[in-house]
């Protein structure tokens, strides 16, 4: 278990000005839970996990884990990251050149306090190499190995020393889109069944949604949300989340009425039902947010609900096999919609669009 | 290319004839740097191989064919014992400058020593203490005779024998070692910074200790680079004169370098023994040469440069960076601070004596006065001038236009050029003096005896420098830059002048001033080269050191360190202001 507590990590080049790059972060990680660090190019994620390695020292906070700290500001106390027992995975691999592939991943287990025996040693080794389908090339000078096999073998060193934590920095960012979609999976699984306490950096959005108990985004050196991958894609806290993760559409509007725990929200494309939020009252400008995949299409006009509704003009549309991306105009603004292969309307002709008030999330403006 | 003009005749645009003139000129430009290199590269090697196969020739006899001098050069057990000694002390040197080289590098990059910023500082010392001051400083220091740290010893703690010898092969290993560490540190650090930094970090995160992850991963990954720098260091010491002229052979301790000057200032001189000790050394710092370009160019097999910009992260050695800090202060002190002073010390009194009170109260100027009374005094000094900014302007323009054929062209063969401008890299400075001084005393073209030679001399030893810092720079230059001017019309020699050569400036200059530097301190060849009338600074102090004049060798030696140092600083002034980096 791990918890990190008002972590800020400044950089501090002789003669340059000093980069906050990670500010007041918080967040805990339960045994046995993969958390994700997900965010933007530049955003800070790797100075996070680099400061819960110990590779940076951070400016002030607190980083425990299992309950020993092993850095503190205020206690004074720095664990160096060779007394921490994290493993962690680099996105370049960091797999060493001179040595080959077992000896890459006999070395945490070469190296620490505890004298093992070579036979003890091989045995570990072998043990993990086989679970990252390794084995067969034990012998291999690590440098000719393809970069699918070097990512599990860097994985396979960070786990052979039974590490506390788990650490992983954009581990499959390095890989082709088909290799990702299987090593992702892999990656799940060994994670899951080996029960470590894992944190990820990604900026994929989907790789996060896909692995992640736990999803913290990150934007300019803050966590600005923290939620289970449903929360975050369903109910996005700001248009910051919102628009990070998966393409949405905004839509700017007033609230002018409302009633029970409903909404109703003036905006240029009409009046659109949503649920009501807590901090959001009467005559306060909103900005809604409504995934392309919500806005439901028709070729025909549904029946009355509670959904709201509205006719627009096709402007463009992609069929992409399982799916089909519509652009729609609705009174002079652009809607994005994903629909079912079945719609059949044309390019320049009218359709129904349906929204539903559940998946309306309501941002402040 | 034709064009129709609206009045619709037919003219040839400029750029036909612009085409056709340049080419015309490349061609005789190129022409020229192949034959001037070629001459200069070639010629006094071709000279010194000839004459090491023949005899000494007399008014009576001519030379014939002869292996003897082979014979004496290699067959006697004598001979052996000198390819022993110089393979030792080079050895010695490259092994002790490398382990201190090494050690800086690695606390500098890699740990949180205080001081740091003074390593980069200390790197350029070398440069600016020559290595016959630094030899003579030392004997001041450590001589059985007059050494401070003797009579220290033998007055504080009564030891009736001197503890230190610097005339010795370890002495001489000392010397040279200290003074080439700031070599090794350099090119050193270059593999250093070189590393992917996560290789490191993932190797302490497996839990290895800073020392653990220094000799398994850092050191191991920089294999490489350290064998090269080896190499180079081997090579130096082979080559070094001043350590083994002044430490070496008043024991008769002699080296393949001292061997030459030795066999040369013989009575009668035996230029053809010379020319085959030449030859000795010439294979020893070929093969040295070879090999560590050879490495050189396999060994970014293991530097994974990432995108990433960052500085890998230094590592907290705790109590043990003040260990760090406390061996690199005592560095500087051996290397910098006590030569300077024991020769500021000698530079101050009447006759030579050791620092005590009572030599404190005969403290005076006078050998400077003397020094700058001296009987052609400035026109020592304006030799040095001319030759070092002569020799410094032809290597960078010459080697500017090397560079641009080898980098630029397609023109086959273009790879022999580049080989022979860096063929004076396996010179060693007294075997260059040798082969200059034969081949222009049998052809006798007037430049014998006069500074022409040395000139030539200092234009063939710094070809190569001149070649890595242009072609440093011409590498950077892109193309088509030269293209869009080819395009508006330039002849080759405008486009080289307004283009090419504005923008290897940084470059030409960084060399430039190098050069001069390295000029000024140049003995080895100069000492077969020069004649009376036309000695230049390091003669100068040689001859000093030969009179036994050490007060006013001394204050040469202080008045030459501070201009070069001063030199160095409005340079580097200045070139922060135009933008030129590193000296
Ligand atoms: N060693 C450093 N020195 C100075 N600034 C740094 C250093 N490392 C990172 N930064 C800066 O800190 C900020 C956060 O960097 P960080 O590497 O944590 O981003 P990231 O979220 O991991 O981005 P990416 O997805 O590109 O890896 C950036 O603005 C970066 O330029
Ligand atoms: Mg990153």
């Amino acid at each position: 278990m791990l918890s990190v507590e008002n972590l800020s990590t400044t950089y501090q080049a002789p003669g340059a000005k000093p980069v906050l790059a990670a500010s007041n972060i918080n967040f805990s990680v339960p045994t046995g839970r993969l958390f994700t660090l997900l965010g933007p190019s530049g955003c800070g994620k790797t100075t996070t996990l680099r400061s819960i390695a110990g590779l940076e020292r951070p400016s002030k906070g607190v980083i425990k884990a299992h309950d020993t700290v092993v850095y503190s500001s205020a206690g004074n106390i720095f664990v160096a990251p060779n007394h921490r027992q994290f493993g962690m995975v680099f996105q370049s691999y960091a797999i060493w050149p001179h040595m080959t592939v077992f000896q890459n991943a006999a070395f945490p287990l070469q190296v620490q306090k505890k004298r093992l025996s070579s036979k003890d040693i091989r045995d570990k080794v072998m043990k993990v190499l086989a679970a990252v389908s390794l084995d067969h090339v034990e012998e291999r000078e690590a440098t000719r190995l393809s970069g699918g096999q070097q990512q599990r073998l860097a994985l396979a060193r960070a786990l052979v020393m039974e590490p506390r934590l788990l650490l992983l920095d954009e581990p499959l960012s390095n890989l082709d889109a088909k290799l990702r979609d299987k090593m992702r999976f892999e990656l799940k699984k060994m994670q899951r069944e080996l029960g470590l306490t894992t944190i990820y950096v990604t900026h994929d959005q989907s790789e996060a949604l896909a692995l992640s108990h736990e999803i913290a985004v990150m934007n300019e050196g803050k966590i600005v949300q923290i939620g289970s991958p449903r929360d975050i894609y369903e109910r996005p806290a700001n248009t910051f989340v919102a628009d990070f993760i998966g393409t949405t559409n905004f839509v700017e509007g007033t609230v002018r009425g409302g009633a029970d725990d409903r909404l109703v929200v003036d905006t240029r494309i009409g009046q659109l039902n949503v649920n009501a939020q807590p901090g959001i009252s009467i005559g306060a400008n909103v900005s809604l947010s409504i995934r392309p995949e919500d806005v439901h299409l028709s070729d025909t006009a549904p029946a009355p609900s509670s959904n709201s509704l509205f006719v627009g003009t096709v402007r463009a549309k992609v069929f992409l096999g399982e799916c089909q991306d519509f652009k729609i105009d609705v009174n002079e603004t652009q809607l994005l919609a994903r629909a079912h292969p079945s719609v059949r309307t044309l390019v320049g002709e009218q359709i129904h669009i349906a929204i539903d008030p559940e998946k309306c999330t309501v941002l402040a403006a | 290319m034709a064009v129709t003009t609206p009045d619709g005749s037919t003219v040839h645009t400029s750029l036909v004839q612009g085409w056709g003139r340049s080419f015309d000129m490349k061609w005789v430009v190129i022409g020229l740097c192949i034959s001037v290199v070629a001459w200069l590269a070639l010629i006094p090697l071709g000279f010194l191989i000839w004459q090491s196969f023949a005899s000494t020739s007399t008014a009576q006899v001519p030379a014939v064919f002869t292996l003897e001098n082979y014979a004496t050069a290699f067959g006697t057990t004598d001979s052996l014992g000198l390819m022993f000694n110089s393979l030792k002390f080079a050895f010695g040197t490259a092994a002790f400058a490398l382990v201190l080289g090494t050690f800086f590098a690695w606390v500098n990059e890699r740990t949180n020593t205080p001081f740091k910023s003074l390593f980069f500082a200390m790197s350029i010392v070398p440069l600016i203490i020559p290595g016959i001051l630094f030899t003579v400083s030392w004997i001041m220091l450590a001589s059985p005779q007059i050494g401070i740290f003797n009579q220290i010893f033998r007055d504080w703690f009564g030891l009736a024998t001197p503890l230190f010898n610097i005339y010795s092969l370890t002495g001489m290993i000392w010397v040279d070692g200290l003074h080439y560490a700031p070599i090794a540190f350099l090119l050193v650090t270059a593999a250093f910074r070189s590393m992917d930094p996560s290789l490191e970090e993932s190797a302490l995160m497996s839990g290895a200790s800073v020392i653990q992850v220094a000799f398994k991963i850092t050191l191991k990954l920089a294999w490489p680079a350290i064998l090269a720098a080896f190499l180079i260091l081997f090579v130096r010491g082979i080559e070094s004169f001043e350590v083994p002229a002044l430490l070496g052979l008043p024991v008769g301790l002699r080296v393949y370098t001292s061997a030459i000057y030795d066999a040369v200032h013989s009575y009668p001189s035996d230029i053809g023994l010379a020319s085959a000790y030449a030859m000795a050394l010439l294979l020893i710092t070929s093969l040295g040469i070879y090999y560590q370009s050879r490495l050189s160019s396999q060994g970014s097999r293991f530097s994974t440069v990432t995108g990433k910009g960052f500085r890998p992260r230094v590592s907290d050695i705790g109590r043990w960076r003040y260990a760090t800090a406390g061996i690199f202060i005592l560095y500087c002190i051996f290397v910098v601070a006590l030569p300077f002073l024991v020769l500021l010390w000698a530079s101050l009194q009447k006759y030579y004596a050791a620092p005590s009170w009572a030599a404190l109260h005969n403290l005076s100027f006078a050998a400077y006065g003397e020094v700058l009374a001296y009987p052609g005094f400035y026109g020592v000094v304006w030799n040095s001038a001319k030759l070092a900014i002569g020799g410094a302007t032809v290597v960078m323009l010459l080697t500017s236009v090397i560079c641009w054929i080898t980098i630029k062209t397609k023109i086959p063969g273009r790879w022999v050029l580049d080989m022979l401008a860096s063929l004076p890299l396996v010179f060693p400075g007294i075997v260059l003096g040798l082969s200059l001084m034969i081949f222009y005393l049998n052809f006798d073209i007037g430049i014998y005896g006069t500074l022409w030679i040395m000139l030539m001399a200092y234009v063939i030893k710094f070809l190569p420098y001149g070649m890595r810092y242009n072609s440093t720079s011409m590498i950077q230059i892109h193309k088509e830059l030269e293209e869009s001017a080819a395009m508006s019309g330039a002849s080759w020699f405008t486009i080289f002048r307004r283009i090419v050569l504005p923008l290897l400036k940084p470059g030409l200059m960084a060399g430039w001033i190098y050069i001069i530097v390295v000029s000024v301190r140049e003995l080895s060849s100069s000492i077969l080269l020069y004649s009376p009338g036309n000695e230049v600074i390091s003669i100068m102090i040689w001859e000093f050191w030969q009179n036994g004049q050490y007060i006013e060798l001394s204050a040469f030696g202080v008045m030459m360190i501070t201009a070069l140092f001063g030199f160095l600083m409005v340079v580097q002034t200045l070139s922060k202001r135009f933008g030129v980096k590193d000296v």
